[in-house]
C-alpha cells in the first residue's frame, strides 16, 4: 500500500507539473473549457481497456488524440469555436462512456481516479512521457504565444501554426491520459485549467506565469494525493480541493498587490 | 519571389490577382516600390489593403508575379494584435523569433529610452506604447523594408504625428523602404513618397504629394464633397 502511495505522489508531482505548464497555454488560448471537456473524451477508451482487459491509458489515449485531431480539423474547416466542437464531442464520449462500463466501481474509478492500481512500470512510464511532454512544449511555447498575439505575425516568421498546434493537442493528449489514472476522467481537466489561472493571478510575465503554473499543479496534485491516501477518499475530488485552495489564495494575494500598488 | 538586378526598384508587382473563397480580392494589381523610399497604401475598408501586404508576405495564394530585386529581410507590424490578456513583458516579446542582442537597441530606435518599459506586460502599456514596442520588434532582425498596416491603429490623434516622425528617422537612418497602409490623407502627404490607392483595383498610383490635386482626389474618391456644396444642400 505504501508502495503504491509512493507511486501515486510520484505520478502526482510530474502530471501536476506537465498539466500546469501544458495547461498554461490552454487558459491563454481561452480553451480553458477545452482542457476540461477533452478529458472526458477519454471515458469510451477507458471503458474499452477495462472491458478487454488491456492497460486503460492506451485506449484513454487513443480517444483523446483522435477527437483531438477531428476537433482540430473540422475546426480549421469550419471555423466553428473549438469550445462547441469540444463540448459535442465530450457529451458524445461521455455518454458512450457511461453505456459500455456497466460496473459501478469500474466506472467511479475511471470517473474520479484510483491510487490502489498504480504500478512501478505504469509510473516510471507517467514520468518520462511528462518530461517528454514538458521539454517538447517548451520548444513551441513562445512559437505558441506568437501566433495568439497574431497569427499572421507567426507564419511570417516562418512557423507552421497549424502544425505546431496539432503536436500541442497532442501533448495535452499524452499528459491527460497520465493524469486520468490519479485523478479520473471527470477531474484532469481540472489540472490544466486551475494551476494557469492561479498562476496568472500573479504573474505579469510569461516565465514566472508557466513556472507557476506548473509549480501550483505539482502542489495540487501531490497535496490531494496525500490526503486521499490518508483520509482514505478518492484521489480526484481531494485534488480539486487542493487546487482550489491555491487559487483561493492568489486571489487575495492578486487583490492584497492591488491594493499596494 | 526571383532576385533579379532592377536598379533602384526593391519591388516590382506586376498583374497580381488573389481570389478568397471564389471571390476576387485584388485583381490586376501593378505597382512598383523604390529602394528606400516610402509607400503608402490608401483605401475604404475592404479595398484589399492589408490582403496585399499578406499576399507580399507569402501568407496567402496570388497570381501574378511578385519581384524582389534582392534578398529582403522583412519586418511586419500587423493591425491587430491580441496581448491584453497575456502576461508578456516587453522583454519576453522582443526575444521572440529575434536576435535577443538587439532588442534593447530597437527599444531606442523607435524612442523608448526608458528601460524599466522591459518589465512592463504588453497588455498594461498605452495605445502608443505599444505600437512603439511592435515596430521594435519588426526591427529586431535589422530589417530593410518595413511593412506597417495602419501603425496608429487604435491611438490618439496627438500621439501619432511622433510615430510617423519616428518612422520618418529610422528610414533615413537605416535607409529602409517602408510599406505603409494608411486611411489618412495628410499622413500620405506628409510622410510618404508614393500612393498606391486600392479598391481592389489599383486606382491610382504615383507621387504622394499628387493626392493634393483635385483630379487625383476624383479618381480615388470620386467626385469631391465640398463644404461648401454641403452648406448648399443643407
Amino acid at each position: 500500500m505504501l508502495e503504491t502511495v509512493i507511486y501515486s505522489l510520484l505520478i502526482g508531482i510530474f502530471v501536476g507539473v506537465s498539466a500546469g505548464y501544458l495547461g498554461s497555454l490552454m487558459v491563454l488560448e481561452k480553451m480553458a473549457l477545452v482542457g476540461d471537456a477533452l478529458s472526458h473524451v477519454a471515458l469510451p477508451g477507458l471503458a474499452l481497456g477495462i472491458l478487454y482487459n488491456f492497460d486503460p491509458f492506451y485506449g484513454a489515449f487513443a480517444f483523446l488524440f483522435v477527437s483531438a485531431i477531428i476537433i482540430w480539423h473540422v475546426q480549421r474547416v469550419t471555423r466553428i469555436s473549438f469550445e462547441a466542437l469540444v463540448g459535442a464531442m465530450f457529451t458524445l464520449a461521455l455518454s458512450i462512456g457511461i453505456l459500455m462500463i456497466r460496473d459501478a466501481e469500474a466506472l467511479a474509478e475511471a470517473l474520479f481516479g484510483d491510487i490502489t492500481q498504480v504500478t512501478l512500470l505504469y509510473s516510471v512510464a507517467s514520468v518520462v512521457i511528462a518530461v517528454v511532454a514538458i521539454l517538447l512544449t517548451k520548444v513551441i511555447y513562445k512559437k505558441l504565444v506568437l501566433a495568439m498575439i497574431s497569427e499572421d505575425l507567426a507564419v511570417s516568421k516562418g512557423i507552421d501554426v497549424a502544425k505546431t498546434n496539432l503536436l500541442y493537442l497532442f501533448l495535452v493528449s499524452l499528459v491527460v491520459a497520465i493524469g486520468i489514472k490519479i485523478v479520473g476522467t471527470l477531474l484532469v481537466g481540472f489540472l490544466v485549467i486551475v494551476p494557469a489561472i492561479a498562476a496568472k493571478n500573479l504573474s505579469s510575465d510569461m516565465f514566472r506565469y508557466s513556472l507557476l503554473s506548473a509549480i501550483f499543479g505539482a502542489v495540487a496534485a501531490f497535496s490531494g494525493i496525500l490526503l486521499s491516501s490518508y483520509l482514505n477518499l478518492p484521489p480526484g475530488p481531494m485534488v480539486v480541493f487542493s487546487g482550489i485552495a491555491i487559487f483561493a489564495i492568489t486571489i487575495v494575494a492578486n487583490w492584497k498587490m492591488q491594493i499596494n500598488t | 519571389m526571383s532576385t533579379t538586378d532592377k536598379g533602384d526598384y526593391l519591388l516590382k508587382v506586376a498583374n497580381l490577382k488573389l481570389t478568397l473563397q471564389n471571390q476576387i480580392i485584388l485583381d490586376n494589381v501593378n505597382f512598383n516600390v523604390k529602394k528606400g523610399t516610402t509607400l503608402a497604401i490608401l483605401g475604404p475598408n475592404g479595398a484589399g489593403k492589408s490582403v496585399l501586404f499578406r499576399a507580399l508576405l507569402n501568407l496567402l495564394p496570388y497570381t501574378g508575379n511578385v519581384e524582389w530585386t534582392e534578398k529582403v529581410k522583412i519586418g511586419y507590424v500587423p493591425q491587430n494584435v491580441a496581448v491584453s490578456d497575456i502576461p508578456l513583458s516587453v522583454k519576453e516579446f522582443l526575444s521572440i523569433g529575434t536576435n535577443k542582442a538587439n532588442a534593447e537597441n530597437s527599444l531606442s530606435l523607435v524612442k523608448l529610452d526608458d528601460k524599466t518599459i522591459l518589465n512592463k506586460r504588453l497588455g498594461v502599456l498605452s495605445g502608443g506604447q505599444l505600437r512603439r514596442v511592435l515596430i521594435a520588434w519588426a526591427l529586431v532582425d535589422e530589417p530593410n523594408i518595413l511593412f506597417l498596416d495602419e501603425p496608429t491603429n487604435g491611438i490618439d490623434v496627438g500621439s501619432e504625428e511622433p510615430i510617423f516622425l519616428m518612422l520618418n528617422s529610422i528610414k533615413k537612418s537605416k535607409k529602409m523602404t517602408i510599406l505603409l497602409i494608411t486611411h489618412d490623407i495628410h499622413i500620405v502627404q506628409e510622410y510618404s513618397d508614393y500612393l498606391l490607392a486600392l479598391n481592389k483595383c489599383v486606382t491610382f498610383f504615383g507621387k504622394s504629394e499628387e493626392i493634393a490635386s483635385l483630379s487625383t482626389q476624383k479618381t480615388i474618391y470620386g467626385e469631391p464633397v465640398c463644404v461648401e456644396t454641403l452648406k448648399a444642400g443643407n
